[in-house]
């Protein structure tokens, strides 16, 4: 415990404090570029913005509510499956997450979705997004189960719990706790990951913001807000874990 | 419901954790394992309590051998209640939670049954204003009896304690000591493990002394004590009443 008490004004001062200081350095940067901002070319495209930015909300929704059960299920294979479905879950963890998204994204679009006849490049870029998040929430969800006690899982088994009972009351909730930092830091990456899909041509935020700059030749005034853009999706969803956190919370 | 154990061995590994292990449960009389730490007495405990399967040998259990299949060893641990050395209360639930958990999940109580029958509980132990505390905002003592209500639930014969007081400082100690001494004096039979010897002697029933993976003695518990039989029994004990 800290005995040293703060003026409860103080966190706000620092905070802008430290805001000023990280938006002057920005603007000196920016000052030092002699840009010539031209804002008013980028506003034509405002709504064709809002639809790519809307776009990337329904496709990383879609991906998260995809890879969220792929992933678990992916762990369930590594931890209890037979073999040879132990032995395919790892090798699919292990190749996605050591290959970069841009080939698999080609790979998988090009070579595997053309075998398949996948045409609908949206639906496609939400399967292709949805595989590689789910190695990582694998990982994530494989890390939060190891890391029950083992002492745990006997007590249950003593109170003669059924394998099943075990998973949804006792190892979902303690691992559930476990992983929401990991969990939410990479739910903020799936949405930024997003952003390769562009690569395919799928209309989302960067594909959107990449054409507008190609129309206007304006850079910084298509990219910024798409940075500004993601933000808006990232920002929310920390703050809300951190208070989902919270309410889970309790001394171990 | 009469469990025994016949020439049981249990390995981790290479090496042995008990062997040749014969002894009988006896019915409403407490059974202490005693003996030095290492000496297999947990083992001998999960064996018995069916959370784990000898190598060699059998568990008996009203004269038939306990299936090693999972769901039968299963049916094998809701007969009977077991308290582990810190209680192992499951961290994310509240006391009441704690309890009413394998009631409903293992015994097919309802929910408001489940409930009553955990008020019950916590009436006897003392714990009626712990109810909605988590296992974290619980002293030890009281843990181990949140631990011993859990246990008692569903209302077993045989109670089954590893070390229940070993983690414990001497006042609370005496909390669990009490709670176990209520319970025996219902007629419920004791397996303990135990280094609590005053306890243990004031208890009574037989005791098993193990030593070295092996069951070197069973008897009275007051033989036991009044002239230890074995000169294993006499060191262990000599040390024990030492610290």
């Amino acid at each position: 415990m800290n005995p040293t008490r703060t003026h409860p004004l103080f966190p706000v001062l620092s905070f802008l404090f430290v805001l000023t200081l990280l938006g002057g350095f920005l603007a000196l940067s920016f000052s030092s570029l002699h840009w010539e901002w031209h804002w008013d070319s980028v506003w034509a495209y405002r709504e064709k913005f809002l639809r790519g930015w809307l776009s990337t909300l329904l496709l990383s929704g879609a991906t998260l509510a995809l890879s969220l059960p792929l992933g678990l299920a992916l762990t369930l294979g590594r931890l209890k499956g037979w073999l040879p479905v132990r032995q395919l879950c790892t090798l699919i963890v292990e190749l996605i997450r050591g290959t970069p998204l841009l080939v698999q994204i080609l790979v998988l679009f090009y070579i595997v979705g053309s075998a398949l006849g996948l045409e609908n490049r949206f639906f496609a870029g939400i399967l292709i997004l949805s595989l590689f998040e789910a190695a990582y929430f694998s990982e994530i969800f494989r890390g939060a189960w190891l890391s029950i006690p083992q002492s745990t899982l006997t007590s249950a088994r003593a109170i003669g719990l059924t394998p099943r009972d075990t998973f949804t009351q006792v190892i979902t909730p303690l691992a559930l706790r476990n992983c929401l930092p990991p969990l939410a830091s990479q739910t903020a990456s799936l949405i930024k990951d997003s952003s390769l899909l562009s690569i395919i041509a799928v209309t989302e935020l960067t594909h959107v913001a990449q054409e507008i700059n190609a129309f206007t030749y304006s850079t910084l005034e298509s990219y910024l807000p798409l940075a500004f853009a993601y933000l808006l999706l990232t920002a929310p969803l920390s703050f809300l874990t951190r208070r989902w956190e919270k309410s889970l919370a309790y001394a171990n | 419901m009469q469990i025994e154990s016949r020439h049981a061995g249990r390995c981790y590994g290479d090496r042995w954790a008990i062997r040749d292990i014969s002894l009988v449960v006896p019915a409403r009389e407490p059974l202490l394992l005693l003996g030095p730490s290492g000496g297999g007495k947990s083992t001998l405990l999960r064996l018995l309590a069916g959370l784990e399967i000898p190598q060699e040998g059998q568990i008996l259990v009203d004269g038939k051998p306990l299936s090693p299949n999972e769901s039968d060893l299963r049916i094998h641990r809701r007969r009977l209640g077991f308290v582990f050395q810190d209680g192992n209360l499951f961290p994310h639930l509240n006391a009441q939670e704690n309890i009413t958990l394998p009631l409903i999940r293992a015994h097919g109580f309802s929910r408001a049954d489940a409930i009553a029958r955990a008020h019950t509980l916590f009436e006897r132990f003392q714990l009626l204003t712990h109810s909605n505390n988590r296992p974290a905002e619980l002293s030890g003592g009281q843990r181990q009896r949140v631990a011993l209500a859990r246990a008692m639930g569903h209302d077993p014969e045989i109670l089954i304690l590893d070390e229940p007081t070993s983690a414990l400082d001497p006042e609370m100690t005496g909390e669990v000591i009490d709670a176990l001494e209520t319970i025996r004096n219902e007629g419920k039979t004791l397996v303990l493990a135990t280094h609590a010897t005053g306890f243990a002697r004031h208890l009574g029933g037989q005791v098993a002394f193990l030593q070295d993976h092996h069951l070197t003695w069973t008897g009275p518990t007051r033989g036991f004590f009044e002239a230890p039989p074995t000169e294993g029994a006499r060191a262990y004990l000599s040390r024990i009443q030492r610290e």
